[in-house]
C-alpha cells in the first residue's frame, strides 16, 4: 500500500464541553483529489484547521509522509508545504495582487539592499505571480499592481489558488472554494483545480456542492459527529447515497473498517 | 455520476470565457483620476498644499514666497510634522494614538530631569528619554495587540496617565531656556540653526524630513511596511496569510513611541526650554490627527501614504501662516482646518470606492 501524504491518528479537539473531533482519522493519498463532506457542524472546519495548523488538537497525531509533526500556527504547516485557500480567501483588499501573493514570505534583494535596508525584490516578485497566474490559465494578466479589491469574486478565487498552487509543495487544502461564485466562475475555479491535480500536487477539497465534489474527486470523505463515517468512490455511490451518509439517514455498508 | 447531473457543462461549451482577464476598460477621464488617487492618496493632500500655496502667493505676494516665510513654515511644523508621522503609522493598522503629544512633552521632561536633578551627562539623557518613549509605546501596544483592548480607549487612559506622570515627576517645574545653553546644550542640539541660500532651517526640521522620508521607504519597500498595511487592511486575512500580527502591532506602537521620543526632544530644541505644561500635551495628538486626516489617510486602516500626513503638517502650517500674514482673525484658521477635515474624509470614501 502507498504511503498517505498527510494522514490523521485519532484527533481530539474540544471546544469547553463541546467535542468537535471525536477521534478523527484522515488519510490523503498522493495525486488524489480527495473531497470532505459532512453536515454543518460535522466537524470538517475543525479537522481542516488541524491539518493546516490554524488550531491544535487535543489528542491524536498528524503525520507527514509518515513523518509525525505538529503545527503551532499557519506558518508551520506552510512551511512544510501544506497551503489553504480559506474560504475567506486571506488576501488584503488594498495591497496588489503580487503583495498578496507573497505576503508573509517576501523575497529580499540580492545584497546589501537586501541585507541591510531590507528591501523587496518587487521585480523578482512580480514575475513570479504573473508566471504562476498564467500557468494556471488565468490569462493575460494586465497588471500584476492592481489591487485585490478591484478583481470579480472569482479572480479573486484564482489568485487565492494561484497562491496557494505556488507555494504549495505537497498539500493544497481548499475550504468552499466555489460556495461565493456564480455557476461559471465555479466551472474556472473546478478547472483550475484539476490544472493543479495534474501538476502532482494531492488536494482536499471541502465543498458542500455534491455535484461538484462527484465532478472533481477521486475519493470522497464522509465526516459525520466528528468523525470519519466512511470514505467511498464517487464512481460507485450516487449522490443520495453521499446526502443519506452524512445525515445519518443511512449507514454505510461495513463502516466499521476504514476505506 | 448520471448524465443529468453534469448541468453545469453548458457554460463549458458556450462561447468564449472572460474568467481572469485583468484589461483596463477606457473609464475616461474621472475614472482615470480615480484611478491615480486609487494608487497613489498622497496627491490629493500635494495637489490642495500646492493650491493654498499658490492662492496665499497671489494675495500676500513676495512676503510669502520669501525664503525666510517658507522655512518658517517648516520650523513650525516641526513638531507636528514629527508626531503626525507617528500618528500616520498607528492609523495605518486601523489604530489610532492620542498620548502621542503627552509622550512627546514626558520624553522631554525626562531629557531635562535627567540631566539637570541626577546629573547624568545630555547625550545620555536624550537616548533614555528615548528609551521611555519606546517602553510607552509597548505598554500600548501590548494593551492592544494582547490584552485586545480598543486603541482609542488604551491611548485615551495613556494620555491621561503620561501628563499625570510628567506633571508629578517634575513638580510642573520649567526648566529654563538659559541653563540649558550653558550646562547642557546638547539638549537644545535640533535647535541648531543653519542657513541654506537664505533660508534658515533647523536640525529638527531635517530631523523631520528625515523621519518622515525614511517611514515612506520602510512602509512603501519593505516586508514590515507591507505588513503593516495588510493588518491595517483586514488583521484575520494576514494572520491567516502569515503576517505576525502581534510582533507588527507591537513594534509599530514602539517605534511610534520612540519617534514621539524623537518629537520631545525637537520640542526642547525649537522651545529652548523644558516645559512639563508644553500644550503640545494636551492638543499634539488632536493636531497629528488633523494633519493625518487631511493627508488622506484612511481611519479605517490600511490606505494611505506617510507623505500624506507630511503634507497635511504642512498645509496646516501654510494655512496658519498665511492667514496670519494677511491678518485674518485666527478663528479662519481653525474653520478652513476643518472645512479640510471633513472634505479630506470625504475624498477618502469617494477613493475607496472601487467602481467610480
Amino acid at each position: 500500500m502507498t504511503q498517505p501524504v498527510l494522514e490523521a491518528r485519532g484527533l481530539v479537539k474540544r471546544y469547553g464541553k463541546v467535542t468537535a473531533l471525536d477521534h478523527c482519522e484522515f488519510d490523503l493519498m498522493p495525486g488524489e483529489i480527495l473531497a470532505v463532506i459532512g453536515d454543518n457542524g460535522a466537524g470538517k472546519s475543525t479537522l481542516i484547521k488541524a491539518l493546516s495548523g490554524a488550531i491544535q488538537p487535543n489528542a491524536g497525531e498528524i503525520l507527514l509522509e509518515g513523518r509525525p509533526v505538529s503545527f503551532a500556527s499557519p506558518n508551520d504547516a506552510r512551511a512544510e508545504g501544506i497551503e489553504t485557500v480559506y474560504q475567506t480567501l486571506a488576501m488584503s483588499p488594498a495591497l496588489s495582487i503580487a503583495d498578496n501573493m507573497f505576503m508573509g514570505r517576501e523575497l529580499r534583494m540580492e545584497g546589501i539592499m537586501g541585507s541591510l535596508f531590507r528591501k523587496l525584490d518587487r521585480k523578482r516578485m512580480e514575475d513570479f505571480s504573473r508566471q504562476k497566474l498564467s500557468e494556471l490559465g488565468l490569462m493575460t494578466i494586465q497588471n500584476i499592481n492592481q489591487p485585490v479589491e478591484t478583481l470579480s469574486g472569482g479572480q479573486r478565487q484564482g489568485v487565492a489558488v494561484a497562491r496557494a498552487a505556488a507555494f504549495g509543495s505537497r498539500v493544497v487544502i481548499l475550504d468552499e472554494p466555489t460556495a461565493a461564485l456564480g455557476v461559471k466562475e465555479s466551472r474556472r475555479v473546478l478547472d483550475l483545480i484539476q490544472e493543479v491535480r495534474a501538476r502532482g500536487i494531492p488536494i482536499i477539497l471541502i465543498s458542500h456542492n455534491m455535484p461538484h465534489v462527484f465532478e472533481v474527486a477521486d475519493r470522497v470523505h464522509i465526516h459525520r459527529l466528528g468523525k470519519r463515517l466512511c470514505v467511498i468512490d464517487p464512481k460507485g455511490h450516487t449522490m443520495s447515497d453521499a446526502v443519506a451518509y452524512m445525515t445519518g439517514a443511512a449507514v454505510p455498508e461495513g463502516v466499521a473498517e476504514p476505506a | 455520476m448520471a448524465e443529468a447531473d453534469r448541468y453545469e457543462d453548458v457554460v463549458r461549451t458556450r462561447g468564449e470565457e472572460k474568467f481572469a482577464e485583468f484589461e483596463d476598460t477606457d473609464k475616461g477621464l474621472l475614472g482615470r483620476f480615480h484611478e491615480l488617487l486609487h494608487s497613489t492618496p498622497a496627491i490629493v493632500p500635494l495637489i490642495v498644499l500646492l493650491a493654498a500655496c499658490v492662492v496665499f502667493g497671489l494675495i500676500l505676494g513676495s512676503k510669502f514666497f520669501s525664503p525666510f516665510a517658507l522655512t518658517l513654515i517648516l520650523q513650525q511644523v516641526q513638531i507636528v510634522g514629527v508626531l503626525a508621522a507617528a500618528q500616520a503609522l498607528i492609523i495605518l493598522t486601523a489604530g489610532i494614538d492620542l498620548s502621542v503629544g503627552a509622550v512627546a512633552v514626558l520624553c522631554s521632561v525626562i531629557m531635562g530631569q535627567f540631566t539637570f536633578r541626577y546629573g547624568v551627562p545630555a547625550v545620555l539623557a536624550v537616548p533614555i528619554g528615548l528609551a521611555f518613549g519606546t517602553a510607552i509605546g509597548a505598554v500600548n501596544g501590548w494593551l492592544v495587540s494582547k490584552v485586545k483592548l480598543p486603541p482609542f480607549i488604551v491611548t485615551l487612559g495613556m494620555w491621561q496617565i503620561v501628563l499625570a506622570v510628567n506633571y508629578l515627576y517634575s513638580a510642573n517645574e520649567t526648566i529654563r531656556a538659559q541653563d540649558i545653553e550653558a550646562q547642557a546644550p546638547f539638549l537644545q542640539f535640533l535647535g541648531t540653526k543653519f542657513n541654506l541660500g537664505g533660508a534658515v532651517f533647523t536640525l529638527g526640521v531635517v530631523l523631520m524630513l528625515v523621519v518622515v522620508l525614511v517611514l515612506a521607504y520602510v512602509l512603501r519597500s519593505t516586508a514590515w511596511g507591507r505588513h503593516v498595511y495588510a493588518v491595517g487592511d483586514d488583521p484575520e486575512a494576514a494572520q491567516l496569510a502569515g503576517v505576525d500580527r502581534h510582533r507588527t502591532i507591537m513594534s509599530v506602537y514602539m517605534v511610534v513611541g520612540f519617534i514621539c521620543g524623537l518629537a520631545g526632544w525637537v520640542m526642547i530644541g525649537r522651545f529652548g526650554s523644558v516645559s512639563p505644561s508644553a500644550t503640545t500635551g494636551v492638543i499634539g495628538n488632536i493636531q497629528a490627527i488633523t494633519a493625518v486626516v487631511i493627508g488622506g489617510i484612511s481611519l479605517f486602516g490600511g490606505r494611505g501614504s506617510i507623505l500624506g500626513a507630511f503634507f497635511g503638517a504642512l498645509i496646516v502650517g501654510v494655512f496658519e501662516l498665511g492667514l496670519r500674514m494677511a491678518g485674518a482673525d485666527p478663528q479662519w484658521t481653525y474653520l478652513l482646518i476643518g472645512v479640510l477635515i471633513i472634505a479630506a474624509v470625504t475624498v477618502d470614501q469617494w477613493i475607496r470606492k472601487v467602481t467610480a
